[in-house]
């Protein structure tokens, strides 16, 4: 099958720091993958360079076949860091990207409204970013990057400021919208146990400089799964050893390093 | 309640400071010739108020700054924006914005006066000339201080260039440009009171120069009460406006809703 996305021996160096070097990655339609390697080994990079944010400094990206100039426009991209709009409430911020297409006001207010629902945050709705919790403004980032309905979305490790908790609860959400319509996921982390229980395919980075995959495992569990459940299975302890072990090596060599 | 002891304190400050001038001009401990009393100057705004004459003084003073302050202000703002959205304009007119912001404003009043003569015109321009730097200066500070990842988060759901400034650039400046235009108020009643003062046939400038033509230091003190308790009322005006576009910002943590 034709890729959707494809990273063709992309580097990017900032300065004489050369960051990744040479990743080859692609994402067939409507795949959910997981990219997970130590801290400072380019992942937030190549979500740049995928969101077309980031020029690589060389090689290139791909999109459905087509080299990738300047800004993604099929890309919805939740950033590490809180991006949404300080002076906007949860509703506009969320409302805003259907304006931005177009919707008038008062329809676009009333689509997020559904998807603030959707996300758990239907009694926050007027509240400003400064008046919710990190996990909660990570929320309306959600629903704002999905009520554009992007078709290949790129996540920045979007669950780390949750409990446990309320980050099984998003996992098996996004699992869900997921399922509706398949759009093409491309998934960082940092711990190897949510990469699994979401992902069909996790990819393992090296430890930076000059980082690049060095593992790629399918992840053959079935679906419709729960995260919390599916974290029992021999088949998920089974992939979590096999990858944990190369995984381990790398992050104990970014430590070394740092 | 701490906010009623300090508003007491204030008070009690204000009452001393007026009774030691008071009780010192009338032991002759201070010239009354040249410092005049508290109890002549209230009672000579007072008169000025009763008898209506100084009303159309405050109201030529008013139109010129109002004036000032809204055209200076707008220039400003347009500029700021213009010159920080298009870097390459920006440095070629950086040395020109220098050396024109370098001009005591004061010199010019006179070749306003030939260019706009002795009516409202030429201190409206004097004013504008005060006001459009600060405008300015904060305007574009604002925009070069919009955190990049909004920014670039705000691209990618899709705003266009006019999105951005007005979802973007022109919130994030908002702060900048109100706390500039507390400033500008002050610098538009320079203008114009500088501007009367030196050449007019109008307006409190007028007032407290004619006083001064004839040695009433009454006069001139009573001109000056005027001029303060007009600035503070407009101050507090922006204030309030301020607060209410500005509820998103941290410090008005108290103002959520449920
Ligand atoms: N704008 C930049 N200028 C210079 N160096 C940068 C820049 N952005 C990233 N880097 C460097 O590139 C490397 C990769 O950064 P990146 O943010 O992609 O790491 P990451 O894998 O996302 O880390 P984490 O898991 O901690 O988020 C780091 O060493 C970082 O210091
Ligand atoms: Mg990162």
């Amino acid at each position: 099958m034709a890729s959707f996305l494809e990273f063709r021996q992309v580097t990017v160096a900032f300065g004489d720091y050369v960051a990744v070097e040479g990743v080859s990655l692609a994402l067939a339609p409507g795949a959910f993958v997981s990219l997970v390697g130590p801290t400072g080994c380019g992942k937030s990079t190549l979500l740049n360079v995928a969101a077309g944010l980031l020029a690589p400094s060389r090689g290139e990206v791909l999109l459905e076949g087509r080299p990738l100039k300047g800004l993604n426009p099929v890309a919805g991209y939740l950033f590490q860091q809180d991006a949404i709009l300080p002076w906007k409430t949860a509703l506009d911020n969320v409302a805003l990207p259907l304006v931005f297409r177009g919707v008038p006001w008062g329809e676009a207010r009333e689509r997020a409204r559904v998807w603030l629902e959707k996300v758990g945050l239907g009694r926050f709705l007027r509240h400003y970013p400064h008046q919710l919790s990190g996990g909660m403004r990570k929320r309306v980032g959600l629903a704002q990057v999905l009520i554009a309905g992007p078709k290949l979305l790129l996540m920045d490790e979007p669950f780390s400021a949750l409990d446990i908790q309320t980050r099984q609860l998003m996992e098996n959400e996004l699992l869900r919208l997921w399922q509706e319509d398949r759009k093409t996921v491309l998934f960082v982390t940092h711990d190897l146990e949510e990469a699994i229980a979401l992902s069909d395919r996790v990819v393992v980075m090296s430890a930076g400089p000059r980082s690049r995959p060095i593992g790629d495992f399918p992840i053959p569990l079935p679906r419709p799964r729960d995260v919390a459940e599916i974290r029992l299975t021999p088949e998920f302890l089974r992939l979590h050893r096999e990858i944990w072990e190369l995984l381990r090596g790398e992050v104990l060599r970014a430590h070394a390093g740092a | 309640m701490r906010g009623l002891r300090v508003r007491l304190w204030q008070a009690g400050l204000l009452l001393g400071f007026l009774l030691l001038w008071e009780w010192a001009s009338r032991t002759g401990r201070i010239d009354p010739f040249f410092f005049s009393l508290p109890s002549a100057i209230a009672q000579r705004v007072w008169r000025w108020f009763a008898t209506g004459e100084v009303y159309p003084h405050l109201y030529i003073t008013t139109v010129e700054m109002l004036l000032a302050f809204a055209l200076g202000t707008l220039l400003g703002v347009v500029f700021g924006l213009w010159l920080a959205l298009a870097p390459a304009v920006a440095a070629v007119l950086d040395p020109y914005v220098k050396a024109l912001n370098a001009i005591p404003r004061v010199v010019l009043a006179p070749i306003f006066t030939l260019w706009f003569g002795l009516g409202v015109l030429s201190k409206v321009a004097l004013g504008v000339t005060l006001v459009f730097f600060v405008a300015f200066f904060n305007t574009y500070q604002g925009v070069k201080e919009v955190s990049p990842l909004v920014l670039q988060n705000a691209r990618l759901l899709g705003a266009k260039p006019s999105h951005l400034l007005r979802h973007v650039y022109l919130p994030a400046a908002a702060s900048w440009i109100f706390s500039s235009l507390r400033t500008s108020i002050g610098f538009a009643v320079i203008g114009a009171v500088v501007g009367e003062y030196l050449g007019s046939a109008a307006g409190l400038g007028y007032l407290i120069a004619q006083a001064e033509g004839v040695f009433d230091t009454t006069g001139v003190f009573a001109g000056m009460v005027v001029l303060m308790a007009f600035v503070l009322a407009l101050d507090a005006l922006v204030g309030t406006v301020e607060r209410r576009l500005l509820v998103w910002r941290s410090k008005e943590r108290e103002g959520g809703s449920a």
